[in-house]
């Protein structure tokens, strides 16, 4: 087949139950993605807990563009393009961390972390027309629903709030990991795959694959807590919330975290529970810190870049057609019992990163979608699975089976639209 | 100190030729992939941890790339020997040197041994290489040395790493 070089074209590579491999390997399409979805919506950057007090910051990337994000004296976050406004340096390299300038190390304009320009050496030899006020860090239109900051380079689209839409509610209950605490980062694995981005973005809402991949995941738990986690046994759903977003419920008792707190404590937390009544918790406390540390029972994967999964932050970021970054953070409780946070991290290691139980399979299943995709000069993938909605469901009358590839239809409808826009 | 005390802590130090003897064996066991003879080279309260953060901090209170106790090594073997382990059938293949080691006597029958590894895996037509410090604290016991602990700090810990589907 050719390939399309207008906007209108790109559509023509995604059907309703098919895509086209070209948007695997495509540097083309690549390059336009950036241009026309990372530079046109909203894109997760952080965690406010990431930013916990004034003077505050982490790095970050909106699309391939390297930003910072902030929390200047006033408390206000800032998400701040990380290039000097002299000749292009960054201002800061350090991963994260307080301070209350950022000094470019090249000529030394310094800036506060509201993005304003402090302070140039020798300014005088600029003349008496130089306004400091005119080079700032440029500054991107940021805005924060429940603890998760996003930003845009849009000016004029819709609120955050309207763009998460239907899964703001999924938001709220994935917040309830914090067991009435707030919820704080914990950490983070970073891993890189050689593929393309929209691989790891499928995967979220991907329960299919995950009996069969994460088989030694599974082998590695006890009975009950095997039973939890037969993902494609227990009624689970998956749902197309709109602008490319998509929930896959594969949990459903563990939905509500708030709810069933009268239940049995499993095995694998009678420890936990035991220290925390050492610690003084009452039992209804004891239950719910218990119920909130095992990780909620669904993903919301959230169209282009984040998703709250499970028990945490998973984040990806496209570094050219085939290679992607991704990011999984652990979260917990800030001010909650240690105990607590440190069993999440325990759990966390057990399944996540560059040598957790799941994630390297997760990450050669992708490698090898990309080296696959190599073969075959005009074949398409399928996404066709599951298209009917499941009859008389307590979900509604709009989900589909929790094997479906619902997520990914939906994440690419929206992929054609703002493509071919 | 008496006589007698003295004489039992000789005959206890760990020395770097024991040290090193012990640390080649294990890499050369790690390399073939012969897990089944490494989980017995620890101490059954051992530790194998790999950090993330760079400062020797409180790794239990911090999330790490691995936090093995014994009951998660045995796991952790069981999975990478398992066949259904995609990242890890076929693994990479590794060669790994340590070196520049640097031992401390520590009481009762132990020792802090500090030294370099450059470890290079191959999979897929790529070869990477990952140095790593790596400390041991070994333990002499009825049967030889037992590492009590092992953590293998990477160069690039708080970087973006890969799917590993080895051990360090
Ligand atoms: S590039 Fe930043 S001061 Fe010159
Ligand atoms: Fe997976």
């Amino acid at each position: 087949m050719d390939m399309p070089t207008g906007g209108a074209g790109y559509g023509d590579l995604v059907q309703d139950d098919r895509v086209h491999t070209a948007l695997y390997k495509d540097p083309a399409i690549f390059d336009e993605e950036m241009e026309r979805i990372f530079k046109n919506t909203w894109v997760w950057v952080a965690h406010a807990s990431e930013v916990p007090r004034k003077n505050t910051f982490r790095k970050s990337y909106v699309g391939k563009q390297p930003v910072i994000v902030t929390r200047d004296k006033e408390e206000k976050v800032h998400v701040l393009l990380n290039r000097c406004r002299h000749r292009a340096a960054t201002v800061c390299e350090k991963k994260a961390g307080k301070t209350s300038v950022f000094v470019c190390p090249y000529h030394g304009w310094s800036y506060n972390l509201d993005g304003k320009l402090r302070s140039v050496p020798h300014q005088a030899v600029y003349g008496e027309g130089f306004d400091k006020d005119e080079f700032p860090l440029v500054s991107l239109r940021t805005e924060e629903y429940n603890g998760m900051i996003f930003a845009t380079f849009r000016d004029d689209i819709e609120p955050l709030e309207e763009f998460l839409g239907a899964a703001r509610k999924w938001i709220d209950l994935f917040m309830k990991q914090g067991a009435g605490y707030p919820v704080k980062t914990l950490g983070e694995h970073q891993f890189r795959f050689p593929g393309n981005w929209k691989i790891q973005l499928e995967n979220t809402t991907d329960a299919y694959h995950f009996p069969i991949v994460h088989k030694t995941f599974l082998d590695s738990l006890d009975a009950e807590t095997e039973n939890v986690f037969d993902v494609l046994g227990q009624g689970g759903w998956v749902e197309d919330l709109g602008n490319g977003h998509s929930l896959m419920v594969m949990i459903p008792d563990l939905v509500d975290l708030e709810e069933n707190l009268d239940a049995p404590i499993p095995e694998r937390f009678a420890e936990l529970a035991e220290e925390l009544r050492a610690e003084g918790h009452s039992d209804h406390e004891v239950r719910r810190i218990v119920r909130a540390v095992g990780g909620g029972g669904f993903n919301l994967n959230l169209f282009p870049n984040v998703a709250c999964s499970m028990a945490f932050f998973r984040v990806l970021r496209p570094v050219s057609v085939d290679e992607t970054e991704i990011r999984h953070i652990a979260i917990g409780m800030d001010g909650g019992p240690e105990a607590g946070n440190r069993m999440r991290m325990r759990l966390h290691e057990h399944f996540q990163g560059p040598m957790g139980f799941g994630s390297p399979d997760d990450a050669e299943g992708w490698e090898r979608v990309q080296r696959g995709s190599s073969a075959g000069d005009d074949l398409w993938i399928l996404v066709n699975r599951g298209k009917e909605p499941l009859v008389g469901h307590a979900a509604g009358s709009n989900v589909t089976d929790v094997s479906a590839e619902t997520g990914m239809r939906a994440a690419y409808q929206q992929w054609k639209r703002m493509m071919s826009a | 100190m008496s006589t007698s005390e003295m004489t039992r802590e000789d005959v206890a130090a760990i020395t770097l030729d024991e040290a090193t003897t012990f640390i080649w064996r294990e890499a050369e066991i790690l390399d073939r992939q012969d897990y089944k003879a490494w989980l017995p080279l620890f101490t059954p309260d051992g530790l194998y941890v790999i950090p993330i953060e760079r400062d020797t901090g409180d790794r239990a209170g911090e999330l790490n790339i691995a936090y093995d106790d014994a009951e998660m090594r045995a796991m952790r073997v069981k999975r990478l020997k398992s066949g259904f382990s995609i990242s890890s059938a076929p693994s990479a293949r590794t060669v790994r040197t340590t070196s520049r080691f640097v031992i401390e006597q520590g009481k009762d029958n132990s020792a802090i041994v500090r030294c370099a590894q450059m470890l290079v895996e191959y999979k897929f037509e790529r070869t990477r290489v990952v140095g790593a410090d790596v400390t041991y604290r070994l333990v002499r016991g009825p049967e030889g040395l037992r590492m009590a602990r092992k953590e293998v700090l990477l160069l690039n810990s708080d970087d973006p790493l890969w799917g590993v589907g080895y051990l360090f």
